[in-house]
Protein backbone atom coordinates (compact mmCIF):
# COMPACT_ATOMS: atom_id res chain seq x y z
CA UNK A 1 0.00 0.00 0.00
CA UNK A 2 2.71 3.23 1.07
CA UNK A 3 5.64 1.94 -0.91
CA UNK A 4 8.01 4.46 -1.55
CA UNK A 5 8.07 4.58 -5.21
CA UNK A 6 5.14 6.54 -6.61
CA UNK A 7 2.80 5.25 -8.98
CA UNK A 8 3.56 6.01 -12.83
CA UNK A 9 0.97 8.16 -14.02
CA UNK A 10 -0.43 7.54 -17.73
CA UNK A 11 0.17 10.13 -20.52
CA UNK A 12 -3.90 11.21 -20.36
CA UNK A 13 -3.78 11.22 -16.32
CA UNK A 14 -0.16 13.35 -16.37
CA UNK A 15 -2.74 15.23 -19.15
CA UNK A 16 -5.92 16.22 -17.14
CA UNK A 17 -3.56 16.50 -13.64
CA UNK A 18 -2.09 19.76 -15.64
CA UNK A 19 -4.63 20.72 -17.66
CA UNK A 20 -6.74 20.50 -14.09
CA UNK A 21 -3.58 22.79 -12.20
CA UNK A 22 -3.63 25.16 -15.42
CA UNK A 23 -7.56 25.78 -15.47
CA UNK A 24 -7.34 26.69 -11.19
CA UNK A 25 -4.89 28.73 -11.41
CA UNK A 26 -6.76 30.39 -14.26
CA UNK A 27 -9.95 30.25 -11.91
CA UNK A 28 -8.26 31.94 -9.44
CA UNK A 29 -7.08 34.50 -10.76
CA UNK A 30 -8.90 35.26 -14.39
CA UNK A 31 -6.11 37.75 -15.38
CA UNK A 32 -5.63 35.81 -18.37
CA UNK A 33 -9.35 35.46 -19.51
CA UNK A 34 -10.18 38.94 -18.39
CA UNK A 35 -7.07 40.53 -20.20
CA UNK A 36 -8.02 39.18 -23.57
CA UNK A 37 -11.67 39.34 -23.59
CA UNK A 38 -10.87 43.29 -23.45
CA UNK A 39 -8.46 43.38 -25.88
CA UNK A 40 -9.95 41.28 -28.71
CA UNK A 41 -13.23 43.62 -27.85
CA UNK A 42 -11.00 46.41 -28.48
CA UNK A 43 -9.87 44.87 -31.41
CA UNK A 44 -13.58 44.33 -32.76
CA UNK A 45 -14.13 47.84 -32.11
CA UNK A 46 -10.74 49.23 -33.68
CA UNK A 47 -12.00 47.29 -37.08
CA UNK A 48 -15.38 49.34 -37.29
CA UNK A 49 -13.55 52.62 -36.83
CA UNK A 50 -10.89 51.42 -39.24
CA UNK A 51 -12.84 50.47 -41.85
CA UNK A 52 -15.38 53.65 -41.51
CA UNK A 53 -19.34 53.60 -40.79
CA UNK A 54 -20.36 51.60 -44.02
CA UNK A 55 -21.81 48.54 -42.07
CA UNK A 56 -22.02 46.49 -45.12
CA UNK A 57 -18.11 46.05 -45.53
CA UNK A 58 -18.33 45.15 -41.83
CA UNK A 59 -20.88 42.59 -41.91
CA UNK A 60 -19.66 40.94 -45.47
CA UNK A 61 -15.91 40.85 -43.46
CA UNK A 62 -17.29 39.84 -40.03
CA UNK A 63 -15.75 36.55 -40.12
CA UNK A 64 -11.68 37.66 -40.74
CA UNK A 65 -11.90 40.26 -38.82
CA UNK A 66 -13.76 38.14 -35.57
CA UNK A 67 -10.81 35.69 -36.15
CA UNK A 68 -8.11 38.56 -36.62
CA UNK A 69 -9.24 39.73 -33.08
CA UNK A 70 -8.77 36.07 -31.29
CA UNK A 71 -5.57 35.44 -33.18
CA UNK A 72 -4.34 38.86 -31.93
CA UNK A 73 -5.67 38.01 -28.85
CA UNK A 74 -4.22 34.50 -28.25
CA UNK A 75 -0.60 35.80 -29.13
CA UNK A 76 -0.76 37.04 -25.59
CA UNK A 77 -3.01 34.13 -23.87
CA UNK A 78 -0.33 31.82 -24.59
CA UNK A 79 2.84 34.08 -24.76
CA UNK A 80 1.51 34.28 -21.00
CA UNK A 81 0.49 30.79 -20.91
CA UNK A 82 4.23 29.70 -20.01
CA UNK A 83 5.25 32.65 -18.28
CA UNK A 84 3.01 31.44 -15.12
CA UNK A 85 5.98 28.49 -15.58
CA UNK A 86 8.66 30.35 -15.57
CA UNK A 87 8.24 31.77 -12.15
CA UNK A 88 9.65 30.02 -9.62
CA UNK A 89 11.26 27.68 -12.06
CA UNK A 90 7.87 25.68 -12.02
CA UNK A 91 8.29 24.36 -15.58
CA UNK A 92 11.49 22.54 -13.77
CA UNK A 93 9.40 21.19 -11.52
CA UNK A 94 6.62 19.55 -13.69
CA UNK A 95 9.15 18.09 -15.86
CA UNK A 96 11.13 16.47 -12.98
CA UNK A 97 7.80 14.87 -11.83
CA UNK A 98 7.23 11.26 -12.80
CA UNK A 99 5.20 12.48 -15.94
CA UNK A 100 5.74 12.42 -19.24
CA UNK A 101 6.69 15.97 -21.51
CA UNK A 102 4.12 15.37 -23.79
CA UNK A 103 1.74 15.62 -21.67
CA UNK A 104 2.97 19.06 -21.04
CA UNK A 105 2.21 19.94 -24.13
CA UNK A 106 -0.85 18.34 -24.83
CA UNK A 107 -2.03 20.08 -21.10
CA UNK A 108 -1.29 23.70 -21.78
CA UNK A 109 -2.11 23.46 -25.75
CA UNK A 110 -5.86 22.08 -24.65
CA UNK A 111 -5.78 24.72 -21.74
CA UNK A 112 -5.30 27.23 -24.41
CA UNK A 113 -7.87 26.26 -26.56
CA UNK A 114 -10.42 26.00 -24.34
CA UNK A 115 -9.71 29.92 -23.46
CA UNK A 116 -10.00 30.36 -27.02
CA UNK A 117 -13.49 29.05 -27.25
CA UNK A 118 -14.44 31.06 -24.45
CA UNK A 119 -13.38 34.27 -25.51
CA UNK A 120 -15.36 32.95 -28.92
CA UNK A 121 -18.18 32.40 -27.15
CA UNK A 122 -17.53 36.15 -25.60
CA UNK A 123 -16.88 37.99 -28.71
CA UNK A 124 -19.64 36.53 -31.08
CA UNK A 125 -23.08 38.38 -29.26
CA UNK A 126 -20.59 41.65 -29.80
CA UNK A 127 -19.78 40.81 -33.38
CA UNK A 128 -23.78 39.94 -33.65
CA UNK A 129 -24.64 43.60 -32.36
CA UNK A 130 -21.37 45.38 -33.96
CA UNK A 131 -21.09 44.29 -37.25
CA UNK A 132 -25.19 43.53 -37.39
CA UNK A 133 -24.57 39.79 -38.99
CA UNK A 134 -26.57 37.11 -38.41
CA UNK A 135 -26.41 33.30 -38.11
CA UNK A 136 -27.44 31.71 -41.50
CA UNK A 137 -26.47 27.79 -41.36
CA UNK A 138 -27.17 27.09 -37.52
CA UNK A 139 -25.01 27.46 -34.32
CA UNK A 140 -23.88 23.47 -35.04
CA UNK A 141 -21.85 24.76 -37.59
CA UNK A 142 -20.74 27.86 -36.00
CA UNK A 143 -19.14 26.11 -33.15
CA UNK A 144 -17.43 23.42 -35.02
CA UNK A 145 -16.09 26.35 -36.76
CA UNK A 146 -14.75 28.17 -33.21
CA UNK A 147 -13.78 24.61 -31.53
CA UNK A 148 -11.36 23.76 -34.79
CA UNK A 149 -10.28 27.26 -34.89
CA UNK A 150 -9.14 27.76 -31.33
CA UNK A 151 -7.85 24.09 -31.39
CA UNK A 152 -5.87 25.21 -34.86
CA UNK A 153 -4.53 28.61 -33.15
CA UNK A 154 -3.28 26.33 -30.14
CA UNK A 155 -1.62 23.84 -31.45
CA UNK A 156 1.29 25.45 -33.11
CA UNK A 157 0.78 28.46 -30.72
CA UNK A 158 2.21 26.49 -27.42
CA UNK A 159 5.17 25.28 -29.68
CA UNK A 160 5.75 28.56 -30.41
CA UNK A 161 5.22 30.18 -27.13
CA UNK A 162 7.48 27.49 -25.37
CA UNK A 163 10.50 28.23 -27.30
CA UNK A 164 9.57 32.14 -26.89
CA UNK A 165 9.10 32.22 -23.66
CA UNK A 166 12.99 31.24 -22.82
CA UNK A 167 14.28 33.80 -25.78
CA UNK A 168 15.07 37.19 -25.77
CA UNK A 169 12.18 39.90 -27.38
CA UNK A 170 9.67 36.79 -26.65
CA UNK A 171 6.60 39.60 -27.62
CA UNK A 172 7.70 40.06 -31.20
CA UNK A 173 9.16 36.39 -31.53
CA UNK A 174 5.85 34.66 -30.87
CA UNK A 175 3.80 36.35 -33.18
CA UNK A 176 6.66 36.85 -35.81
CA UNK A 177 6.57 32.67 -35.93
CA UNK A 178 2.93 32.44 -35.45
CA UNK A 179 1.68 34.46 -37.94
CA UNK A 180 2.83 32.92 -40.97
CA UNK A 181 2.07 29.46 -40.06
CA UNK A 182 -1.60 30.08 -38.92
CA UNK A 183 -2.51 31.70 -42.18
CA UNK A 184 -3.96 28.83 -43.84
CA UNK A 185 -6.24 28.07 -40.95
CA UNK A 186 -6.80 31.83 -40.62
CA UNK A 187 -7.98 31.89 -44.49
CA UNK A 188 -10.01 28.84 -43.84
CA UNK A 189 -11.49 30.13 -40.67
CA UNK A 190 -12.42 33.55 -42.21
CA UNK A 191 -13.77 31.72 -45.34
CA UNK A 192 -15.76 29.00 -43.04
CA UNK A 193 -17.57 32.00 -40.55
CA UNK A 194 -18.38 34.06 -43.57
CA UNK A 195 -20.16 30.87 -45.04
CA UNK A 196 -22.25 30.21 -41.66
CA UNK A 197 -22.81 34.07 -41.47
CA UNK A 198 -24.07 34.38 -44.55
CA UNK A 199 -25.07 30.99 -45.96
CA UNK A 200 -23.78 28.48 -48.04
CA UNK A 201 -25.49 28.11 -51.26
CA UNK A 202 -22.74 26.45 -52.93
CA UNK A 203 -21.63 23.58 -50.25
CA UNK A 204 -18.23 24.65 -49.52
CA UNK A 205 -18.28 24.72 -45.76
CA UNK A 206 -17.09 20.95 -45.83
CA UNK A 207 -14.12 21.42 -47.87
CA UNK A 208 -12.79 24.71 -45.50
CA UNK A 209 -13.88 22.44 -42.21
CA UNK A 210 -11.54 19.32 -44.18
CA UNK A 211 -9.36 21.67 -44.30
CA UNK A 212 -8.73 23.18 -40.86
CA UNK A 213 -9.17 19.49 -39.91
CA UNK A 214 -6.52 18.15 -41.68
CA UNK A 215 -4.27 21.47 -40.22
CA UNK A 216 -5.49 20.67 -36.66
CA UNK A 217 -4.22 16.76 -37.30
CA UNK A 218 -0.80 18.10 -38.76
CA UNK A 219 -0.07 20.08 -35.86
CA UNK A 220 -1.24 18.73 -32.64
CA UNK A 221 0.88 15.82 -34.17
CA UNK A 222 4.30 17.76 -34.87
CA UNK A 223 3.72 19.47 -31.70
CA UNK A 224 2.94 15.91 -29.41
CA UNK A 225 6.15 14.73 -31.22
CA UNK A 226 8.92 17.88 -31.06
CA UNK A 227 7.59 19.37 -27.97
CA UNK A 228 9.66 17.25 -25.88
CA UNK A 229 13.02 18.41 -27.71
CA UNK A 230 11.82 21.95 -26.82
CA UNK A 231 11.57 21.76 -23.46
CA UNK A 232 14.69 19.49 -22.50
CA UNK A 233 17.57 20.93 -20.86
CA UNK B 1 42.76 22.44 -51.89
CA UNK B 2 40.93 25.06 -49.76
CA UNK B 3 41.83 28.24 -51.62
CA UNK B 4 40.53 26.64 -54.88
CA UNK B 5 37.21 26.42 -53.17
CA UNK B 6 37.44 29.52 -51.64
CA UNK B 7 38.24 31.54 -55.00
CA UNK B 8 38.04 29.02 -57.79
CA UNK B 9 34.15 27.83 -56.94
CA UNK B 10 33.14 31.62 -57.06
CA UNK B 11 35.16 32.95 -60.08
CA UNK B 12 33.82 29.73 -61.90
CA UNK B 13 30.51 30.55 -61.04
CA UNK B 14 30.35 34.19 -61.58
CA UNK B 15 31.66 33.59 -64.89
CA UNK B 16 29.44 30.80 -66.01
CA UNK B 17 26.47 33.03 -64.69
CA UNK B 18 27.41 35.90 -66.46
CA UNK B 19 28.66 33.58 -70.29
CA UNK B 20 24.48 32.34 -69.23
CA UNK B 21 22.71 35.74 -68.48
CA UNK B 22 25.24 37.05 -72.12
CA UNK B 23 23.50 34.19 -74.27
CA UNK B 24 20.09 34.96 -72.47
CA UNK B 25 20.71 38.68 -73.82
CA UNK B 26 22.18 38.34 -76.62
CA UNK B 27 21.54 34.78 -78.74
CA UNK B 28 18.41 33.65 -77.17
CA UNK B 29 15.23 34.28 -79.17
CA UNK B 30 12.72 36.60 -77.83
CA UNK B 31 9.60 35.04 -76.66
CA UNK B 32 6.91 35.13 -79.10
CA UNK B 33 4.12 36.91 -76.95
CA UNK B 34 6.59 38.41 -74.11
CA UNK B 35 9.06 39.46 -76.12
CA UNK B 36 12.40 40.84 -74.57
CA UNK B 37 10.43 41.06 -71.35
CA UNK B 38 10.98 37.20 -70.85
CA UNK B 39 14.72 37.32 -70.96
CA UNK B 40 14.31 37.96 -66.95
CA UNK B 41 13.72 34.14 -66.66
CA UNK B 42 17.40 33.34 -67.05
CA UNK B 43 17.74 35.80 -64.07
CA UNK B 44 14.57 34.87 -61.90
CA UNK B 45 14.42 30.65 -62.81
CA UNK B 46 17.37 29.51 -61.52
CA UNK B 47 17.06 32.54 -58.57
CA UNK B 48 13.92 30.39 -57.33
CA UNK B 49 15.58 26.93 -58.01
CA UNK B 50 18.68 27.54 -55.63
CA UNK B 51 16.02 29.62 -52.83
CA UNK B 52 13.96 26.40 -53.46
CA UNK B 53 17.10 23.47 -52.87
CA UNK B 54 18.48 25.98 -50.14
CA UNK B 55 15.75 25.57 -48.22
CA UNK B 56 14.96 21.81 -48.54
CA UNK B 57 19.26 21.88 -47.03
CA UNK B 58 17.59 23.40 -44.36
CA UNK B 59 15.19 21.35 -43.51
CA UNK B 60 17.12 18.09 -44.12
CA UNK B 61 19.87 19.51 -41.92
CA UNK B 62 16.70 20.64 -39.12
CA UNK B 63 15.52 16.71 -39.21
CA UNK B 64 18.83 15.40 -39.09
CA UNK B 65 19.76 17.30 -36.43
CA UNK B 66 16.86 16.88 -34.06
CA UNK B 67 16.89 12.83 -35.35
CA UNK B 68 20.52 12.38 -33.74
CA UNK B 69 21.09 12.14 -30.19
CA UNK B 70 24.07 14.29 -29.96
CA UNK B 71 24.27 18.00 -30.64
CA UNK B 72 25.88 18.34 -34.06
CA UNK B 73 27.24 21.76 -34.52
CA UNK B 74 27.76 20.78 -38.38
CA UNK B 75 24.46 20.13 -39.10
CA UNK B 76 23.11 23.38 -37.22
CA UNK B 77 25.53 25.12 -38.98
CA UNK B 78 24.69 23.92 -42.12
CA UNK B 79 20.49 25.18 -41.54
CA UNK B 80 21.76 28.44 -40.79
CA UNK B 81 24.14 29.14 -43.89
CA UNK B 82 21.43 27.13 -45.73
CA UNK B 83 18.29 29.10 -44.39
CA UNK B 84 20.32 32.87 -45.19
CA UNK B 85 21.68 32.34 -48.43
CA UNK B 86 18.00 30.48 -49.32
CA UNK B 87 16.60 34.01 -48.28
CA UNK B 88 18.57 36.16 -49.72
CA UNK B 89 17.68 34.17 -53.18
CA UNK B 90 14.78 33.86 -52.72
CA UNK B 91 13.98 37.94 -52.13
CA UNK B 92 15.73 38.47 -55.17
CA UNK B 93 13.55 35.61 -57.11
CA UNK B 94 10.74 37.45 -55.47
CA UNK B 95 11.66 40.73 -56.85
CA UNK B 96 12.64 40.04 -60.70
CA UNK B 97 9.34 37.98 -60.31
CA UNK B 98 7.40 41.31 -59.60
CA UNK B 99 9.59 42.64 -62.21
CA UNK B 100 8.06 40.15 -64.79
CA UNK B 101 4.96 40.50 -63.21
CA UNK B 102 4.35 44.03 -63.80
CA UNK B 103 4.32 44.14 -68.05
CA UNK B 104 3.13 40.72 -68.17
CA UNK B 105 0.68 40.77 -65.88
CA UNK B 106 -0.27 44.03 -65.40
CA UNK B 107 0.65 44.07 -62.34
CA UNK B 108 3.49 43.82 -59.51
CA UNK B 109 1.77 41.36 -57.21
CA UNK B 110 -0.78 38.71 -57.22
CA UNK B 111 -2.49 36.60 -54.49
CA UNK B 112 -1.74 33.02 -56.47
CA UNK B 113 -0.80 30.13 -54.60
CA UNK B 114 2.87 30.57 -55.69
CA UNK B 115 3.59 34.11 -54.89
CA UNK B 116 1.90 33.96 -51.95
CA UNK B 117 3.30 30.52 -50.31
CA UNK B 118 6.66 32.18 -51.64
CA UNK B 119 6.06 35.31 -49.63
CA UNK B 120 5.13 33.15 -46.30
CA UNK B 121 8.18 31.28 -47.16
CA UNK B 122 10.17 34.44 -46.89
CA UNK B 123 8.55 35.64 -43.76
CA UNK B 124 8.77 31.98 -42.32
CA UNK B 125 12.60 31.91 -42.36
CA UNK B 126 12.92 35.85 -41.55
CA UNK B 127 11.54 34.74 -37.98
CA UNK B 128 13.99 31.49 -37.84
CA UNK B 129 17.03 33.93 -38.54
CA UNK B 130 15.38 36.35 -35.38
CA UNK B 131 14.93 33.39 -33.47
CA UNK B 132 18.31 32.41 -34.00
CA UNK B 133 19.87 35.99 -33.01
CA UNK B 134 17.69 36.23 -29.61
CA UNK B 135 18.83 32.60 -28.14
CA UNK B 136 22.01 32.46 -26.76
CA UNK B 137 22.74 29.05 -25.46
CA UNK B 138 24.18 27.12 -28.60
CA UNK B 139 22.22 24.38 -27.45
CA UNK B 140 18.65 25.42 -27.20
CA UNK B 141 19.32 27.98 -30.45
CA UNK B 142 20.15 24.96 -32.28
CA UNK B 143 17.19 22.84 -31.09
CA UNK B 144 14.55 25.61 -31.02
CA UNK B 145 15.28 26.72 -34.55
CA UNK B 146 15.44 23.07 -35.86
CA UNK B 147 12.12 22.93 -34.74
CA UNK B 148 10.93 26.06 -35.95
CA UNK B 149 12.64 24.73 -39.47
CA UNK B 150 10.54 21.96 -39.94
CA UNK B 151 7.13 23.68 -38.50
CA UNK B 152 7.44 26.53 -41.21
CA UNK B 153 8.25 24.10 -44.04
CA UNK B 154 5.11 21.15 -43.09
CA UNK B 155 3.36 24.63 -43.50
CA UNK B 156 4.64 25.38 -47.12
CA UNK B 157 2.50 22.91 -48.68
CA UNK B 158 -0.29 23.83 -46.79
CA UNK B 159 -0.13 27.07 -47.50
CA UNK B 160 -0.22 26.55 -50.96
CA UNK B 161 -3.27 24.00 -51.12
CA UNK B 162 -4.72 26.60 -49.20
CA UNK B 163 -4.20 29.22 -51.34
CA UNK B 164 -5.15 27.26 -54.56
CA UNK B 165 -8.17 26.85 -53.01
CA UNK B 166 -8.93 30.69 -52.87
CA UNK B 167 -7.65 32.10 -56.16
CA UNK B 168 -5.24 31.31 -58.71
CA UNK B 169 -3.29 33.03 -61.42
CA UNK B 170 0.19 32.24 -61.93
CA UNK B 171 1.48 30.51 -65.36
CA UNK B 172 2.21 27.21 -65.37
CA UNK B 173 5.93 25.68 -65.56
CA UNK B 174 6.93 25.57 -69.54
CA UNK B 175 8.61 21.62 -70.07
CA UNK B 176 11.74 21.75 -72.16
CA UNK B 177 9.93 20.13 -74.75
CA UNK B 178 7.40 23.18 -75.47
CA UNK B 179 10.21 25.68 -75.32
CA UNK B 180 13.17 26.67 -77.92
CA UNK B 181 16.38 24.74 -77.58
CA UNK B 182 18.08 28.04 -77.05
CA UNK B 183 16.39 29.19 -74.16
CA UNK B 184 16.88 26.06 -72.51
CA UNK B 185 20.48 25.78 -73.21
CA UNK B 186 20.85 30.08 -71.47
CA UNK B 187 18.27 28.73 -68.50
CA UNK B 188 20.57 25.73 -68.24
CA UNK B 189 23.99 27.41 -68.33
CA UNK B 190 22.42 30.17 -66.17
CA UNK B 191 21.33 27.85 -63.48
CA UNK B 192 24.64 25.75 -63.23
CA UNK B 193 26.07 29.30 -62.93
CA UNK B 194 24.06 30.12 -60.13
CA UNK B 195 24.30 26.36 -58.28
CA UNK B 196 27.89 27.09 -58.10
CA UNK B 197 27.88 30.13 -57.04
CA UNK B 198 25.02 29.12 -54.35
CA UNK B 199 27.77 26.39 -53.22
CA UNK B 200 30.47 28.85 -52.96
CA UNK B 201 28.14 31.38 -50.81
CA UNK B 202 26.88 28.43 -48.27
CA UNK B 203 30.32 27.04 -47.75
CA UNK B 204 31.72 30.31 -46.97
CA UNK B 205 28.34 31.31 -45.01
CA UNK B 206 29.05 27.22 -43.00
CA UNK B 207 32.61 28.52 -42.06
CA UNK B 208 31.30 31.59 -40.47
CA UNK B 209 28.93 29.83 -38.49
CA UNK B 210 30.96 27.37 -37.64
CA UNK B 211 33.27 29.67 -36.26
CA UNK B 212 30.81 31.07 -34.58
CA UNK B 213 29.47 28.25 -32.40
CA UNK B 214 33.38 27.14 -31.85
CA UNK B 215 34.08 30.68 -30.29
CA UNK B 216 30.58 30.17 -28.64
CA UNK B 217 31.21 27.01 -27.03
CA UNK B 218 35.17 27.71 -26.28
CA UNK B 219 33.84 30.60 -24.26
CA UNK B 220 30.68 31.06 -23.20
CA UNK B 221 31.11 33.98 -20.90
CA UNK B 222 31.83 36.13 -24.31
CA UNK B 223 28.29 34.52 -25.56
CA UNK B 224 25.86 37.99 -26.14
CA UNK B 225 23.70 39.12 -24.22
CA UNK B 226 25.82 39.22 -21.05
CA UNK B 227 27.24 43.14 -21.84
CA UNK B 228 25.76 46.20 -23.01
CA UNK B 229 27.96 45.61 -26.10
CA UNK B 230 26.21 42.54 -27.29
CA UNK B 231 22.72 44.35 -28.08
CA UNK B 232 24.82 46.78 -29.98
CA UNK B 233 26.52 44.20 -31.84
CA UNK B 234 23.30 42.30 -32.69
CA UNK B 235 20.78 44.30 -33.60
CA UNK B 236 22.06 44.98 -37.50
CA UNK B 237 22.05 41.67 -37.78
CA UNK B 238 18.28 41.24 -37.30
CA UNK B 239 17.12 43.78 -39.82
Amino acid sequence: MSTSRPRPIGLIGATLALLRKDLLIEWRTRARLNAIIFFALATLLMFSFALGPDTRQLEKNAGGYFWLAILFASVLAMGESFRVESENACLDGIRLAPADARAIYLSKALGNALLLIALGIVLLPVMVALYGVKVATGFVDLGTVLLLGSLALSAPGTVYAAISSNARARDVLLPLLLFPLVIPALLSLAKATSLVLQGDPMNQLGSWLGLLLGFNLIYWGVGFVLFPRIIED
Amino acid sequence: MNKLIKWGLPVVGLGVLAAGWWLGLAWAPPDREMGDVQRIMYVHVPLQWMAMLAMFLNFVAAVTYLVRSTASWKLDSTAEAAAEVGLVLGALGMVTGAIWGRPTWGVYWSWDPRLTSEAIMLVTYTGYLVLRRFVEDPDKRATWSAVVAILGAINLPIVWFSVRWWRSLHQVQSSPKTVDPQMVLCLRVSAIGLLLLTIAMLIHRYRIAMAERQAEVALPEALPGHGPAASVRDTPKVA
